[in-house]
C-alpha cells in the first residue's frame, strides 16, 4: 500500500488520556468482517462515539474540533490487545496522522508505520504536558525527530526506527524492499533444505 | 557465547542480518492465516503481480467469523452476509494460490492456534507468524510466534520474510510448588498482573522453571497464549520430553523424528546466557486468579477483596464492571460463562469443567456454552462423552470456532451481562456491546456456572 510521505504535521491534538486504550476501543471486533481496509474511519472508536441505536454520543470524538486534529495523543500504553491492522485503518481514515504516547503497543505500533501513521513514544515530562493541554497546535517534525510544544512546553526528541522513518518520510512501503531481497531468500532457502537433508 | 533459546531460534531465521538502517529479514517457517486479517494481504498480491512464495509454508483455516452452530438444513447462520462472504473470500484465496486449508470439510479446522500444534504444523525451533496476536500460543513449543498485521501478512505470502529488529528478552521463572487447584490459566493471570499490561512490551518472554516444565503441552499453551497480553508479542518454553511426546506421529511432524527431536533438544537456553530482564516468582504465592476490570492486567485471588481504585482509569473501570472496591469478587451474579477460545478450549480444559459439571447443574436463568477450539477436540470430547456432562448440566456445546472470545460471529453477551469467560481479553465491550468480562480458568468457570455466582471450584473438586 503506499501512502502520503510524513515529513512534518502541525496540528491541533486529539486527547484520549486513558491508559492502555486497546484495540477493540479503537475498532470493536463486530466490523472486522470487512474484505477491505476502506471507510474504516466511520467506526473508528465506535462504542464511544455511537449509541447503540446509532445516534452519536456528546463524545469529544464526534466534535467537529477533533476531526479536524492530525494529532491524537493516547495515554500510556495505547494500542494494546490485538493485531488487527483494522486499527490503524480506522484512525487514518479518520485523519489521524501522528500517535503519540508514553507507550505505545508493539503490534500496532509496526502495523501504524505501515500506514503512514506516525506512532511517538515520548518522555513522561512531554507527555504529560500534552495530556495537560488539550486541543494546543503542536508540530511534529520527522526530519529532526523532534515534537515543538507551543507556551514554553519545550521541543523534545523521540527515537524512531531509521528504516521505518526513511519509509513514512519517501511514503514508501517495505513490500519493494523485500522483493528486491529475493535472491538472498533464495540463497537461505537451499541452505535451510541442505541443513535438512544432512 | 551461551545463547537464550529466542538467540538461536532467531539465529537460524535471518536471511539479512539488522543494521541501523535496516531490520533483520527473518524467514518464517510457518505462516498460518484466517479470513479475518487475510483477505487485504491477497489483494495487495493481485494490485502487485505477486505470487505466494511458499503455498506449502502456508496454513489455513476459519475461526473467527464463523457460527458455532449449524441450522436445521445444514447451513450456517452467518451473523452477516459479510461475515459469510468473508469466510467464502478466505476459502476461494486459498483455493486460488494451492494453499492448504482446512474448511469446513476438513476434520481438522479450527481455532488457528489449536489446529497448528494438533496437526503437528508447530514445531520446536521454527518462526511462527499469524495475522493474530494470539500466535504466542505456539511458544510453548520452543518456537518464536508471533502476531502481525495485514501489511505483513501480504509480505509473508510474498516472501516468506518479514523486517523486524531483535526485541529484548525477558525470563520469567516460577519454581516451586503449585497450591493445590491452581492452573496454568491463574499461572498466567498472575505474571500479567504482577508485570503489567506493558510489562512485556519490547521483549520475547521465556518461561522458564519447573512449574512450567511440569506442565502439559495445553497448558503451556495458555501460558504463551496470553504472553501478548503482558504486551510480548512472543513468549517461549524450552522443548523438552513433554513437547517430543505430543509431537510424535502427528501430520506434519517430521519424518526423521528422532533425528528432530536431537536437534529440538539442543535449542533450551544454555547455562549462564544473560537475558535483558528477569523475573522470580515463588509458585507458593500464585493463588486461583480471576479479572476484575477491563485488562488483563487487572487481575487478583478469587478470594481476596477487589483492589481499591488507584487512579481515574482504574475507577473508571471499576465502574464499567459494576465492582466496588473493597468487596469480595467471589458471590458477584453471573449472567453467562464462556468456556472455549485459544487460551482454554482443549481437552484438559474441557476435562477440568467437565469434572466440575458432572452430576451437577448450571444455575437457573445463568447462559454456558462450551465451544470446542477445533474439530479434533470435539471428536476427542465427545468419545470420553463430555458433551453429554456439559449437555446434560445445562450447558451448550457448539461448534469449534473463536465465538465469544472476540464476538465477531454473533456469539455475544448483552449490554450489563456479566461472562465468566475462559479466554484471554476483559476489554470494555471485548465481548459485546457493554458486555462485562472475568477472565477466569475453565475449573472456576464452570463453578461460576453452577454456582450462578463467581466462585472458586475448590469446594466441587
Amino acid at each position: 500500500m503506499t501512502f502520503a510521505p510524513l515529513k512534518t504535521v502541525t496540528s491541533k491534538t486529539l486527547v484520549l488520556p486513558a491508559a492502555n486504550i486497546d484495540t477493540d476501543q479503537i475498532i470493536p471486533a463486530r466490523f472486522l468482517t470487512v474484505t477491505s481496509r476502506d471507510g474504516l474511519g466511520k467506526h473508528a472508536f465506535n462504542d464511544w462515539r455511537y449509541h447503540e441505536d446509532g445516534r452519536e454520543t456528546d463524545h469529544i470524538l464526534n466534535s467537529d474540533a477533533a476531526k479536524a486534529c492530525e494529532i491524537l495523543v493516547g495515554g500510556h500504553n495505547f494500542g494494546c490487545g490485538s493485531s488487527r491492522e483494522h486499527a490503524p485503518w480506522s484512525l487514518t481514515d479518520y485523519g489521524i496522522r501522528v500517535v503519540i504516547s508514553s507507550e505505545i503497543a508493539d503490534i500496532f505500533l509496526s502495523n501504524s508505520m505501515k500506514n503512514g501513521l506516525l506512532p511517538i513514544i515520548i518522555e513522561k515530562n512531554a507527555h504529560q504536558w500534552l495530556l495537560d493541554h488539550p486541543g494546543e497546535e503542536i508540530t511534529v517534525d520527522l526530519k529532526t525527530c523532534e515534537v515543538r510544544l507551543p507556551k514554553n512546553g519545550g521541543t523534545f526528541g523521540f527515537n524512531i526506527d531509521a528504516f521505518s522513518r526513511h519509509c513514512l518520510m519517501e511514503g514508501v512501503d517495505e513490500m519493494g524492499y523485500l522483493t528486491a531481497q529475493n535472491d538472498a531468500i533464495a540463497t537461505y532457502e537451499k541452505k535451510q533444505k541442505a541443513r535438512r537433508e544432512l | 557465547m551461551p545463547q537464550t533459546l529466542f538467540d538461536k531460534v532467531w539465529a537460524r531465521h535471518v536471511v539479512v542480518a539488522e543494521t541501523a538502517a535496516h531490520p533483520a529479514t527473518l524467514y518464517i517457517d510457518l505462516h498460518l492465516i484466517h479470513e479475518v486479517t487475510s483477505p487485504q494481504a491477497f489483494t495487495v498480491l493481485r494490485e502487485r503481480g505477486l505470487s505466494v512464495r511458499r503455498p506449502d509454508l502456508t496454513l489455513a483455516t476459519i475461526d473467527h467469523s464463523t457460527p458455532t452452530l449449524i441450522n436445521k438444513d445444514g447451513s450456517r447462520p452467518f451473523v452477516t452476509e459479510q461475515a459469510g462472504k468473508q469466510v467464502e473470500t478466505l476459502l476461494a484465496n486459498t483455493e486460488e494460490y494451492g494453499i492448504e486449508t482446512h474448511g469446513w470439510e476438513s476434520e481438522n479446522r479450527g481455532i488457528v492456534h489449536v489446529m497448528g500444534p494438533e496437526l503437528g504444523a508447530t514445531q520446536p525451533g521454527m518462526t511462527i507468524v499469524c495475522g493474530d496476536s494470539h500466535t504466542s500460543t505456539h511458544g510453548a513449543f520452543g518456537a518464536i510466534a508471533f502476531g502481525i498485521g495485514t501489511t505483513q501478512v501480504g509480505h509473508v505470502l510474498a516472501t516468506q520474510c518479514i523486517l523486524m529488529r531483535k526485541p529484548k528478552t525477558m525470563a520469567i521463572h516460577v519454581n516451586g510448588t503449585l497450591v493445590d487447584g491452581v492452573t496454568p490459566k491463574d499461572v498466567i493471570l498472575h505474571i500479567i498482573a504482577k508485570i503489567g499490561v506493558g510489562g512485556g512490551t519490547g521483549y520475547a518472554l521465556e518461561y522458564c522453571g519447573n512449574i512450567f516444565e511440569q506442565m502439559s503441552m495445553d497448558g503451556r499453551m495458555t501460558v504463551c497464549n496470553m504472553s501478548i497480553e503482558a504486551g510480548a508479542r512472543c513468549g517461549m518454553i524450552a522443548p523438552d520430553q513433554t513437547t517430543f511426546d505430543y509431537l510424535k506421529d502427528r501430520k506434519f511432524t517430521p519424518e526423521d523424528y528422532d533425528a528432530a527431536c536431537v536437534d529440538w533438544a539442543s535449542l533450551a537456553t544454555d547455562k549462564g546466557a544473560a537475558y535483558d530482564k528477569e523475573v522470580y516468582i515463588k509458585a507458593e504465592d500464585i493463588m486461583t486468579m480471576v479479572t476484575y476490570g477491563t485488562h488483563p492486567g487487572m487481575a487478583m485471588p478469587i478470594a481476596a477483596n477487589i483492589p481499591i481504585a488507584a487512579d481515574e482509569a482504574e475507577e473508571k473501570a471499576l465502574i464499567y464492571m459494576g465492582m466496588t472496591g473493597g468487596a469480595k469478587i467471589a458471590g458477584v451474579k453471573v449472567d453467562r460463562v464462556f468456556i472455549g477460545s485459544c487460551t482454554n478450549s482443549r481437552m484438559e480444559d474441557l476435562r477440568a469443567a467437565a469434572d466440575i459439571f458432572r452430576g451437577r447443574t448450571v444455575a437457573a436463568g445463568l447462559t454456558t456454552i462450551v465451544v470446542p477450539g477445533s474439530e479434533l477436540v470435539k471428536r476427542e470430547a465427545e468419545a470420553e462423552g463430555l458433551h453429554d456432562v456439559f449437555t446434560a448440566a445445562g450447558a451448550q456445546w457448539r461448534e469449534p470456532g473463536c465465538s465469544m472470545c472476540i464476538a465477531m460471529n454473533g456469539d455475544k453477551a448483552a449490554p450489563g451481562e456479566l461472562v465468566v469467560s475462559t479466554s484471554n481479553r476483559n476489554f470494555a465491550g471485548r465481548q459485546g456491546p457493554g458486555a462485562r468480562t472475568v477472565l477466569a480458568s475453565p475449573q472456576t468457570a464452570a463453578a461460576s456456572a453452577i454456582a450462578g455466582v463467581i466462585m472458586d471450584a475448590g469446594s466441587l473438586v
